[in-house]
């Protein structure tokens, strides 16, 4: 009996060992297998917060501020925590109803947000209301405040250039994890262009927090806490006084101005006008400004036409035709050809202005006769050497876009056009193959027809022509982190050659120029003491009054800048775009203005708000 | 004989495993502790101003209880083992009414800043009377009388501290005797059928009773088409059947009579209805995320998160063990267990050694009482038993407990330092 008893503590091990043994399998599970407890934790025990870094400054070539940052603050939710405040309360700090904070609140509540998830209740509190809200936070458990830097403009200039920075939206954050939402980042300019740059690195900081939601400190001391890096510096190649003095000049006027140093690439100037002042882009008050500024739909001020606007190149391209022909061999300074107010052989078109007929190169280049180049075109088109219109086409076009034209520049600003030099294709599909020859696409020659450049293009063709036959992209940042050899710096290190080599050739073009300034159309706006060359001109427009177009590069000799600007619908060429870029070189060159009446003239005139028929009264 | 009569030592024939067993316990639970309610304000471990610093001087006068216990000839423990019990029955009956009222609690002798709960020493006096009264040569407890005198003793104190004290869970300990009971010859009947209780209270909370009606019926009918039918085995399968059903009936009865927090906690462990996990499922809940967050190798030594910072309840008395499968992980809660476990065993075997049969029932006394302590409260924190306020042995803060425990294992170290000597 004893011993049947003895027995039974086998059976009785055998559920103690079964219990444990249960017991550590539901240990296994919950503490190895089952994630979803240390989530739990976390979110309960952790707060997570960001640390945000500094974006990095903006300035221009001389080290002058053009971007820095000012202290902002969120007030970030989390939903899950709130318990027990008085709404009024805060309403009452943050100077909002009752009604704003139940849709805040739900806004937090509901997807994308989670009640999990902190998402940012009020944003960009002003220094002054976060001090006084800081004091009393703890009274609102599951609100909490997170620091920010928002972008201030000391000068109000360059607004297109330097774009803006704007929230991180849910496309962002899918294409790159980097960002949450809510977070900032270039969205134009080279706010985008140089986003990883500027942003720096985020930091992470782990905070520990106890039932009642205090914080307990920095978990495990900080092991696990990142540092935020901060954005690194730009120097870019603006010079903020001439930036700033076209800016002025170009006020009232719809179209773009863009001044480059030639032997370097560096854009001294990128205007749009009309611009804005970026400061309005900032701060609370954003969405109303940008939405005030889209609505202007004659000025279009957010467009930015420097490098978004594809304009007829007009008369400047009659640079580009003369190089093209002296270098095929079909046209030499000495050339003549006649003008009919047009171009004889299709009865007069293209148009043109009445001048002394015929004329040489030189002449031509400085009256900007349309029947000599669209001469010049036929005849670099039907040149026997290549046979047949398609290969001589071919040629053409091969040089043209050597000129980087139809194609973009590789500059770093953030948004540019490609503009367009027509391929034989696409003649063909317009007027069928073999359909086409030189007199049907006649105007190419004088820049008109399907061509189209950005006025960023168009500087950098003075630029081309200036070095005669080589430039550096065209770029806008000289230095990252003091550091001008930074090595995303180094594609504007490489110098590009056009397909025309022979500077013999830019020597003619250049003449031609320089005799426009000496006694041609330019003639009213020489500077003294420095012999510059220019081309003016306009660009017929489809759809209104002719551009005015003037292109200049100065000194003569050894060119430090070279200006490309387009006034819209503002006529000829030395009226408004002349002047202007005339002052702007003066400015820079010599720092002074010599020709205070110009400048006033230029300041004052609006052609915007004035109407076409004023502007066609000035004309020349 | 001899050796031990040459050799007086008072630590002669100790089990030294169990006593260190017992050390690293009491140990790692100071260490728990110390972590569970840990401040930077009050780092020092023996700072008596906090909890850790109190359960030294617990553990010390343990230490000396342990130290008194083996001294005292092992003969008093069975000679006075009705007078301890009838003692501490009183001293429980008294309470209620002599103790001052604690935070809704009539359980506690208060001294000043210290206080004793006469319920934990309610456990050892009634596993001495319990061997004594059983170790009896002339007492079967096959013997329905007797199994009914057995069964007097656990029962008085349990429903003394359930009703006069309001302490259910230190009452349900006493359940933990049937163990003991069984090893005694207890029908097993009896444990079947408390198993059936069990499974039974639980099919009656999930499913609708007359479906519960319905199938019992049904297992009764298969189990007639299967066993040889006569008179006897209709009788016995027509009294399970009633028996189930009134359990059934019974189980709606107990609950509907339950305290609501006691319904809570068994609705929240059964997962019946919505569990609100910031009202009454709040304890388990977070009980499961400081343990389950601990993951493998935990989050290491005074590094918890969950416990340290209150997000769990009692943390340092009956949830104790979250602390360790936070910060210690699923290494340090399973060797938690292992060494609970490898005691409770290592009693089971010292008990089946003795000569003596009280000593026997004594320790399977123990092994029982510790084992039940184990199951519930580690059980609780994990999910798998109904929250019931009782300590986990050696770990939870308090001195009652501690004490309770020491004197109950040491006495059985003490008859077992002696099972070489004369039959009792």
């Amino acid at each position: 009996m004893n011993n049947q008893l003895a027995d039974r503590k086998f059976i009785i091990i055998g559920v103690f060992v079964l219990v444990g043994l249960i017991y550590i399998s539901r240990l296994f599970y919950i503490q190895v297998v089952d994630d979803t407890y240390k989530l739990d934790a976390r979110n309960q025990a952790f707060r997570y917060t960001t640390e945000f870094p500094i974006r990095g400054y903006i300035y221009d070539r001389n080290n002058k501020l053009l971007v820095y940052n000012e202290a902002a603050y969120d007030l970030m939710v989390l939903p899950k925590n709130v318990k027990n405040i008085d709404t009024m309360d805060l309403c009452g700090l943050l100077g909002i109803t009752k009604e704003q904070f139940l849709k805040k609140m739900k806004k937090a509540i509901q997807a994308p947000n989670s009640p999990r998830k902190e998402s940012v209740f009020e944003k960009q509190l002003s220094p002054k209301d976060y001090a006084s809200l800081q004091e009393v936070l703890y009274r609102f458990p599951g609100f909490f405040v997170q620091s920010r830097t928002l972008r201030k403009y000391p000068k109000k200039i360059a607004a297109h250039m330097l774009g803006y920075i704007g929230e991180a939206d849910k496309r962002t954050t899918e294409k790159d994890s980097y960002y949450r939402e809510g977070d900032y980042l270039g969205i134009s300019g080279i706010e985008k262009s140089y986003e990883k740059v500027l942003r720096g690195k985020k930091g992470m900081h782990i905070i520990m927090k106890d039932v009642n939601n205090r914080d307990m400190g920095s978990y495990m001391n900080g092991l696990y806490d990142t540092a935020a890096i901060s954005g690194k510096p730009l120097i870019t190649t603006i010079d903020a006084d001439l930036q700033e003095y076209a800016e002025q000049l170009m006020q009232n006027k719809i179209g773009s101005v863009v001044a480059i140093d030639p032997s370097t690439g560096e854009i001294l100037a990128i205007v749009t006008s009309p611009t804005y002042d970026p400061n309005l882009f900032v701060g609370r008050a954003r969405n109303k400004n940008f939405a005030e500024l889209s609505l202007d739909s004659i000025g279009k001020p957010l467009f930015n036409r420097s490098t978004m606007a594809s304009y007829p190149p007009g008369s400047t391209f009659k640079l580009v035709m003369a190089l093209i022909g002296l270098n095929e061999g079909v046209l030499t300074a000495q050339t003549r050809y006649p003008c009919a107010r047009g171009y004889p052989p299709l009865g007069g078109r293209p148009k043109c202005h009445p001048h002394g007929s015929p004329m040489d190169l030189e002449g031509a280049i400085g009256t900007s006769c349309n029947s000599y180049f669209s001469y010049v075109f036929k005849s670099v088109i039907e040149d026997k050497k290549y046979h047949n219109t398609y290969k001589a086409y071919a040629n053409w076009r091969e040089i043209a876009t050597s000129f980087c034209l139809g194609t973009k520049t590789g500059s770093d600003l953030a948004n540019e056009l490609r503009g367009n030099v027509p391929s034989i294709a696409y003649y063909d599909k317009v007027f069928g193959q073999g359909s086409w020859k030189a007199s049907t696409v006649i105007s190419l020659g004088i820049g008109q027809n399907e061509l189209g450049i950005t006025p960023l293009q168009n500087a950098n063709l003075v630029a081309i022509i200036a070095n005669k036959g080589w430039y550096y992209t065209p770029h806008i940042v000289k230095a990252i982190d003091g550091n001008p050899n930074d090595t995303i710096l180094d594609k504007f290190k490489v110098k590009h050659y056009t397909k025309i080599k022979d500077t013999a050739i830019y020597n003619v073009v250049i003449a031609g120029m320089a005799k426009a300034v000496e006694g041609g159309t330019a003639a009213a706006l020489k500077i003294e003491g420095i012999p510059y060359c220019a081309k003016t001109g306009t660009a017929q427009n489809p759809h209104g009054k002719d551009h005015s177009v003037f292109v200049c590069f100065a000194p003569k000799e050894n060119p430090k800048i070279a200006i490309g600007i387009l006034i819209e619908n503002a006529g000829f060429g030395s009226t408004y775009a002349g002047p202007i870029a005339r002052l702007m070189m003066e400015k820079y060159l010599k720092g002074e203005i010599t020709r205070p009446d110009l400048e006033k003239r230029m300041l004052e005139t609006d052609l915007i708000h004035k109407g076409k028929n004023a502007a066609v009264a000035e004309q020349h | 004989m001899q050796r031990s009569l040459n050799n007086t030592s008072i630590f002669y024939n100790v089990d030294w495993i169990t006593v260190l067993t017992y050390l690293l316990l009491i140990l790692m639970g100071w260490l728990n502790i110390y972590a569970a309610v840990y401040n930077e304000d009050h780092y020092v471990i023996t700072d008596i101003s906090q909890k850790y610093g109190k359960q030294l001087i617990w553990i010390g006068t343990s230490l000396m209880l342990a130290l008194i216990i083996l001294i005292i000839d092992e003969n008093f423990y069975t000679a006075f083992a009705y007078f301890i019990f009838g003692a501490l029955l009183l001293a429980n009956i008294a309470v209620p009414f002599l103790g001052r009222e604690v935070k809704g609690s009539s359980s506690w002798f208060r001294f000043g800043d210290f206080g004793i709960q006469p319920a934990e020493f309610m456990k050892f006096a009634a596993n001495l009377a319990l061997a004594k009264f059983l170790s009896n040569q002339n007492i079967k407890i096959a013997d329905y009388k007797n199994t009914f005198i057995s069964l007097l003793i656990i029962g008085i104190p349990a429903i003394i501290i359930m009703k006069l004290q309001n302490e259910t869970g230190l009452a349900i300990v006493f359940a933990a005797f049937i163990f003991m009971l069984y090893r005694e010859g207890l029908s097993v009947n009896y444990l079947l059928l408390g198993f059936l209780a069990i499974i039974l209270f639980i099919l009656a909370l999930m499913i609708n009773n007359l479906y519960l009606f319905i199938i019992i019926g049904s297992l009764c009918a298969i189990a007639l088409l299967f066993i040889k039918r006569n008179a006897k085995n209709l009788f016995i399968i027509a009294a399970i059947g009633i028996v189930a059903c009134t359990m059934v009936r019974g189980t709606t009865y107990v609950y509907d009579h339950m305290e609501d927090h006691q319904k809570t906690r068994i609705d929240v462990l059964l997962g019946r209805g919505t569990v609100n996990l910031k009202d009454e499922g709040y304890n388990v809940n977070q009980a499961k995320i400081a343990i389950g967050s601990g993951g493998f190798s935990g989050k290491g030594y005074l590094q918890g998160t969950q416990t340290k910072y209150n997000f769990v309840p009692e943390q340092d008395t009956d949830f104790i063990f979250c602390t360790v499968g936070e910060e210690w992980g699923f290494l340090g809660s399973t060797l938690v267990i292992i060494l609970q476990l490898f005691l409770i065993i290592r009693l089971v075997f010292m008990a089946e050694r003795q000569r003596s049969s009280f000593s026997r029932i004594y320790g399977y006394g123990v092994a029982s009482v510790l084992f039940f302590h184990l199951t519930v409260n580690i059980g609780m924190t994990i999910g798998l038993a109904p929250v019931i306020g009782i300590p986990l042995p050696f770990f939870s803060y308090g001195g009652s407990s501690l004490w309770s425990f020491t004197i109950l294992l040491f006495i059985f170290i003490k008859l077992d330092s002696k099972r070489l000597q004369i039959l009792r």
